[in-house]
């Protein structure tokens, strides 16, 4: 069979698969992110607040889960999620074996807890470039902390963060790769498996490859785009 | 005798071992232009921001028409005891910094409506439209939908200071507003401050400008090592100060 009746959509082309496994790792990628920008932005704040325990428990964070391996936080979270799961069937609903945690779910959390490490260094790095300032000429109009977060600081360290985020965003979506051992049927299980059955790895492996790549510049110029209407108004150095 | 705007009484801040403010007793009656000059260093950008708590004081009260703002002990700390009331003061006194600190995602105009609009909850129609007639009267009609970094300098204050007025300030703090700027963009600020006092509003300005200070202020204090040293109508104390140091502040700076 020739190649482009295997990445087809013919009877024997792996093309939908292919296309659907895609989408599965956008999903998962994407999941990810933002459950990595809700713990990010939390880490952050710790990091910049008062508070000693606050802040050492987010350096504590940061510092582990930049530290190990993420394949290894995947494994963790898989089998740590599973045994919890397992104790609480066997002990609350009296049913007995092994009960795997939802790939997806566990997935999209592990690729969070990862991602957050480093989009809670970038957003720190984002706060920290804000003017002073204007922070003051907001306190000066009365404007309540919350008021203050949702008009000043956010947009502005939005502003200053998208750049790092996007390189987050990038780092999530590879590393969505790695759920593929909980046997989520995401991009590259889907094509390790069409190789695998057609004998023409190769052949799949650099679809996934193209589509990977294809995802990545898609996402890569909606950041940009987000980045030059988010700053707007800044005189360019 | 007009109604106090806005009273201090036996205000204090030290910053570690530093004693800024060292019991500051002041009280701005309605069309009052007061003007705080001393040296650098003197406590006056500090008693300025002690009155509208961007640095709490460490004792004393602050008043603001008529009002107390209510202070607490906690960890051996001073803070206020009700932030909405510190926030309720804070937008009725319009602050203009040395370094403009327009917000710089926002375009002028909407720099201007933010606060009436999302502190003040004022409809967006009449906000906009108060907010063209202060560019117009700061003479900056045509730079509404700018960005800050755009404008120059003497701009970018005229702006902040349509941003203060937004607000319907009782009283307006000037924090040195013309020591960031070009000399030759000086005047076009001062223009403008001097029209506010012209209009009889009530102005708390922190300067340098002793010219100006002297012009516009119906009564100048002197700040020297967190005390007031003298005060009194600026026609007077300028021309025969009453002490030595003040006549020696006012020598030098007529030299520069």
């Amino acid at each position: 069979m020739a190649w482009y009746d295997l990445l087809g959509f013919g009877p024997k082309g792996w093309g939908l698969q292919l296309l659907i496994a895609a989408g599965m790792t956008l999903a998962v990628a994407t999941c990810g992110a933002i459950i990595g920008l809700m713990i990010g932005t939390l880490a952050a704040w710790a990091k910049l607040s008062r508070s000693l325990v606050a802040r050492l428990c987010a350096d504590a964070y940061t510092t582990i889960l930049r530290g190990v391996p993420d394949l290894l936080v995947i494994y963790l979270f898989y089998f740590g999620g599973s045994l919890v799961l397992t104790y609480v069937s066997s002990h609350v609903l009296g049913t007995s074996g092994f009960v795997s945690v939802p790939a997806f779910a566990i997935g999209a959390l592990a690729l969070g807890v990862c991602n957050g490490g480093y989009q809670a260094e970038v957003l720190r790095g984002a706060y920290l470039a804000l003017s002073k300032g204007e922070i003051e000429a907001a306190r000066a109009v009365g404007m309540s902390p919350l008021l203050m977060f949702r008009r000043i600081i956010g947009p502005q360290v939005l502003r200053y963060a998208i750049p790092g985020l996007g390189n987050c965003w990038q780092l999530c979506l590879k590393e969505s790769a790695l759920v593929t051992v909980t046997g989520l049927v995401e991009l590259l299980r889907q094509s390790n498996v069409a190789g695998r059955s057609t004998r023409e790895p190769f052949l799949f492996f650099s679809a996934a490859a193209i589509l990977y790549l294809v995802i990545t510049i898609v996402s890569g110029q909606i950041f940009e785009r987000a980045e030059k209407r988010a700053m707007r108004g800044m005189r360019r150095a | 005798m007009p109604d106090i705007a806005v009273e201090t009484r036996n205000l204090s801040k030290r910053f570690g071992s530093n004693e800024v403010l060292k019991g500051i007793s002041l009280a701005a009656h309605e069309g009052d232009v007061i003007s705080i000059i001393g040296a650098s260093g003197s406590g006056k950008s500090t008693f300025l921001r002690c009155i509208n708590f961007l640095e709490t004081p460490d004792s004393g009260d602050v008043i603001v028409a008529g009002e107390k703002v209510e202070m607490r002990q906690r960890g051996g700390r001073v803070e206020p005891a009700d932030r909405q009331q510190i926030d309720r003061i804070r937008s009725s006194l319009g602050m203009v910094f040395q370094n403009f600190n327009l917000w710089s995602h926002m375009t002028i105009l909407e720099n201007i409506i933010e606060a009436p609009i999302h502190v003040q909850k004022r409809p967006r129609a009449e906000a906009i439209e108060e907010a063209e007639a202060f560019l117009a009267k700061v003479g900056i009609a045509e730079k509404r939908d700018h960005y800050p970094a755009h404008l120059s300098g003497g701009q970018q204050q005229r702006a902040a200071i349509a941003r203060a007025l937004a607000m319907r300030p009782a009283v307006m703090l000037f924090d040195e507003p013309t020591s960031a700027l070009d000399p030759e963009l000086v005047g076009e600020v001062l223009r403008v401050i001097r029209a506010l006092a012209e209009e009889g509003r009530t102005m708390l300005l922190v300067t340098h400008e002793m010219k100006f200070a002297r012009e516009v202020s119906s009564r100048a204090i002197f700040l020297h090592q967190g005390r007031i040293e003298c005060e009194g109508a600026p026609r007077d104390i300028f021309t025969r100060p009453p002490n030595e140091r003040f006549a020696q502040f006012i020598a030098n700076s007529a030299m520069h």
